[in-house]
């Protein structure tokens, strides 16, 4: 697999300021392309802790020990995807100018690489002819666009925060598919955070179980499913219902 | 028998957008119907024309023979009763748990006021909470704690049909399968008609005899439960039920989508 | 028995603190509320404080400075300063609470209905406020009291008129957001009645704003009252009142310049208090 990581992790604790421990001890590595999933339920710190490898915590937070050490730039895809966009600026030129500036080409460049970018996305083509604005968009799509804007950056690791809790189910499995196939295709590492153990387990060959701040279970993830060690663990399974096997699907 | 409910050619508009299109239900006595739809598709406002806060352009509805009108009588409104998404905001914030419950066991009669701290200490415990939670307020409880809350207060006035939109979205897992449960066996105590409305087809599984679809203020399909989830009817449902994200059982050829060095 | 779900949510702080101990820690409504105290203790027990009648003239012992007889000295008619001072608070502070009683009430009520049922209701009130709103209020105030003569009753009078208007629209915005939530459909899910559920359910809940700006309004009134005064049309003499004490020290501007300038700043002391609570207030209900 991977030689020397690309993202470790030692001992982060995070607190507010008043010394309360939303995140304790929390220990975890990353390779070059690999996939690492964070699940929790609310109140578990797996998004501060996402936020804390970006150095992006909410204000009253902060590291109060441990390391986080990267040798690659990391992006980040977050939950809302229209919050996550300029209401008042069009896509495509918001995208341009991402590019502009974390890739440093020149303005049109820039514009024919967000094209690019948008394309290798499954964005519409009408795109190219005629700009949008965000609110034109469907959630999906302003997803994608959030998504092409973390890859504008050419990160090392796409860092996800819930990216398909707020969209529907079949417009979920659609971003699933494009990320997996980006990550094929562009060889990026990821840590998806997400509290739904089907799509991190599928998505992710590593898997950190988080409550309450601290990591309760971590290791392979085909290995947590078939066999956990933690009761919280189990429990996470167990709330996946069931769905009896459609018939005739593959 | 009639049915518990009769939803005849209801259709809502707003300007140019169709919200409800004609739609034509029915729901047994004692059943539970799960509605399911995605973003957009009536589903919510349906319930809530159900539960008589949007009255349709078109269409009637009957509970069992009784047409509901625009302006439904106290004993309707007390037969249909809601428990809507948001826990932060389905709870009075500046009323008391006593307050809530008092206020739906004076107003539809159900005990006289002698016996209203009785009954709500009852309908607290039915719904797994202590009888201290009385003095409290909305904001001193969690949002699992919250839902129980709003359900002791529907059940409180004895309906016949209780709809739960989204009760359990906005939930962690960890209580989601609690609430459910106590869905599950209120139901059967009180011998209700549930209309559960969910986007998650694990859930609508878990709780319904009859699954409904709703596609863009249409209803796509009814189809008993088992029936819907291994032999739906629609390519909708179909499309719906493969995109739900299921548990890798074993590692499929070529690794988990990495790529390998 | 157990209780399900009782993980309070890692951010939040202190769960339930107690109300003394919310208020504690906000330092904005102590010092108000202190100020403030300061002025209804004295302005309740000053006829046990002070020996001296407002309005006794004692022409042998005019514009004396502050002594120990005479804590802020006397004015041009050997008046007790301190005394004088003291009781026209009681007659400002009284106006000012009084002037906004009807208003407030009004106010509120007006506002509740046109967020709460919103369509034709929303429409005329509305209607009504911005005609209001284009009502000069010391213009009116002036006129009434060519009308019926100066004193309060043009004060109030006027403020009936046009002061329940900041009320009506900060709490019609408030009921339209509140109406689209769900505790306030569950109220109508249950069958009560629009009117009940406004009185019930939506007034607690808008009050806590209404309060905060009912506190910045009243400085405003306070200052039209203590204007008035000065200018004549207001509060008429022998009673005591802040505005007619500026006006009357100020012949005497040069000599006894304390005459004006202790009147002037019990109102800015008694403006920083106000606000002050009424920051503090804001940012106690904000915290909930």
């Amino acid at each position: 697999m991977s030689t020397s990581p690309i993202l470790e992790v030692e001992a982060l604790s995070l607190s507010t300021k008043s010394n309360q421990k939303l995140v304790q001890d929390v220990h975890f590595s990353l390779g070059r392309g690999e996939s690492l999933g964070l699940v929790g339920e609310s109140g578990s710190g797996k998004s501060l802790t996402l936020r804390s490898i970006l150095g992006l915590l909410p204000s009253g937070v902060e590291q109060t020990g441990g390391s986080i050490r990267s040798d690659v730039s990391s992006a980040m895809v977050f939950q809302d995807p229209r919050g996550a966009l300029d209401p008042l600026c069009t896509v495509v030129k918001q995208l341009a100018e991402v590019v502009y500036y974390r890739q440093k080409l020149s303005r049109k460049a820039s514009r024919v690489a967000a094209l690019e970018l948008l394309e290798l996305l499954g964005l519409p083509d009408s795109l190219k002819r005629e700009d949008r604005y965000p609110s034109q968009l469907s959630g999906g799509q302003c997803q994608r666009v959030v998504i092409a804007l973390a890859l504008a950056c050419k990160p090392g690791i796409l860092l996800c925060d819930e990216p398909t809790t707020a969209l529907d189910v079949t417009v979920q499995q659609q971003i699933i598919e494009t990320i997996t196939r980006l990550q094929r295709e562009l060889g990026f590492a990821m840590v998806f955070v997400t509290h739904n153990l089907a799509i991190a387990a599928t998505l992710c060959s590593k898997l950190c179980v988080m409550k309450q701040g601290r990591i309760v279970e971590h290791g392979d993830s085909l290995a947590i499913l078939q066999n956990p060690q933690n009761p919280y663990t189990q429990m996470l399974i167990n709330s996946v219902l069931p769905l009896p096997e459609l018939e005739g699907s593959e | 028998m009639e049915p518990a409910l009769q939803i005849q050619n209801v259709s809502v508009r707003y300007g140019d957008f169709t919200a409800l299109d004609h739609i034509e239900l029915k729901l047994q006595h004692h059943t539970t119907l799960g509605l399911v739809g995605e973003s957009g598709s009536g589903k919510s406002t349906l319930a809530r024309v159900i539960a008589g806060l949007i009255t349709p352009d078109e269409g009637q509805m009957l509970l069992g023979n009784q047409t509901l009108k625009k302006k439904r009588s106290r004993e309707q409104y007390k037969n249909i009763q809601m428990i809507f998404q948001n826990p932060d905001a389905s709870l009075n914030p500046k009323h008391s748990i006593r307050q809530i419950l008092a206020e739906a066991l004076l107003f539809h009669r159900i005990v006289d006021r002698s016996q209203v701290e009785k009954r709500s200490r009852e309908l607290l415990a039915r719904v797994q909470l202590e009888s201290k939670a009385l003095d409290k307020y909305p904001h001193e409880f969690s949002g699992g704690q919250r839902q129980r809350i709003a359900i002791a207060r529907a059940i409180s006035v004895e309906p016949s049909l209780l709809i739960a939109d989204e009760p359990t979205s906005a939930l962690d897992v960890s209580v989601q399968l609690s609430v459910l449960e106590l869905f599950n066996s209120l139901k059967r105590e009180l011998n209700l008609t549930l209309l559960f409305i969910s986007h998650d087809l694990g859930v609508i599984h878990a709780i319904s005899d009859t699954v409904a679809v709703m596609r863009q203020g249409q209803l796509v399909e009814v189809s008993p439960k088992e029936q819907f989830f291994t032999r739906p009817e629609s390519s909708y449902s179909r499309k719906l039920l493969s995109a739900v994200p299921k548990m890798p059982k074993s590692i499929s050829s070529g690794g988990l989508y990495e790529p390998t060095l | 028995m157990k209780m399900i779900g009782t993980e309070p949510r890692l951010y939040e702080e202190h769960l339930n603190p107690t109300l003394m101990n919310r208020i504690l820690k906000i330092p904005s409504l102590l010092v108000g509320g202190a100020m403030f105290a300061v002025l209804i203790i004295l302005a309740v027990s000053i006829p046990f404080i002070s020996p001296y009648d407002p309005s006794e003239q004692n022409l042998s012992a005019f514009l004396q400075p502050p002594s120990a007889e005479h804590w802020l000295g006397t004015d041009q008619l050997g008046r007790d300063l301190f005394t004088r001072l003291i009781y026209a608070a009681r007659t400002d502070l009284s106006i000012m609470v009084l002037a906004e009683i009807v208003p407030f009430c009004m106010g509120i009520l007006l506002g509740m209905l046109a967020g709460y049922y919103g369509k034709w209701v929303d429409k005329i009130i509305s209607l009504i406020t911005d005609t209001f709103i284009a009502f000069p209020f010391y213009l009116i105030v002036i006129i009434v009291a060519f009308a019926s003569g100066a004193g309060e009753r043009g004060i109030y009078i006027t403020f009936m008129l046009v002061g329940w208007i900041v009320f009506a629209r900060v709490v019609r915005g408030l009921s339209a957001s509140y109406r689209k939530q769900e505790w306030v459909a569950s109220a109508q899910t249950l069958g009560l009645p629009g009117i009940r559920i406004i009185l019930r359910h939506l007034l607690p809940n808008v009050l806590p704003q209404a309060v905060v700006v009912l506190m910045t309004d009243m400085v405003g009134l306070l200052v039209a009252i203590v204007t008035l005064g000065y200018l004549g049309i207001g509060i008429a003499p022998p009673t005591p009142d802040w505005g007619t004490m500026i006006s009357d020290g100020q012949s005497f501007i040069t000599t006894a310049w304390w005459l004006s300038a202790v009147p002037g700043f019990a109102v800015v002391y008694t403006g920083i208090a106000l606000s002050l609570v009424g920051d503090g207030l804001a940012d106690l209900w904000r915290k909930k």
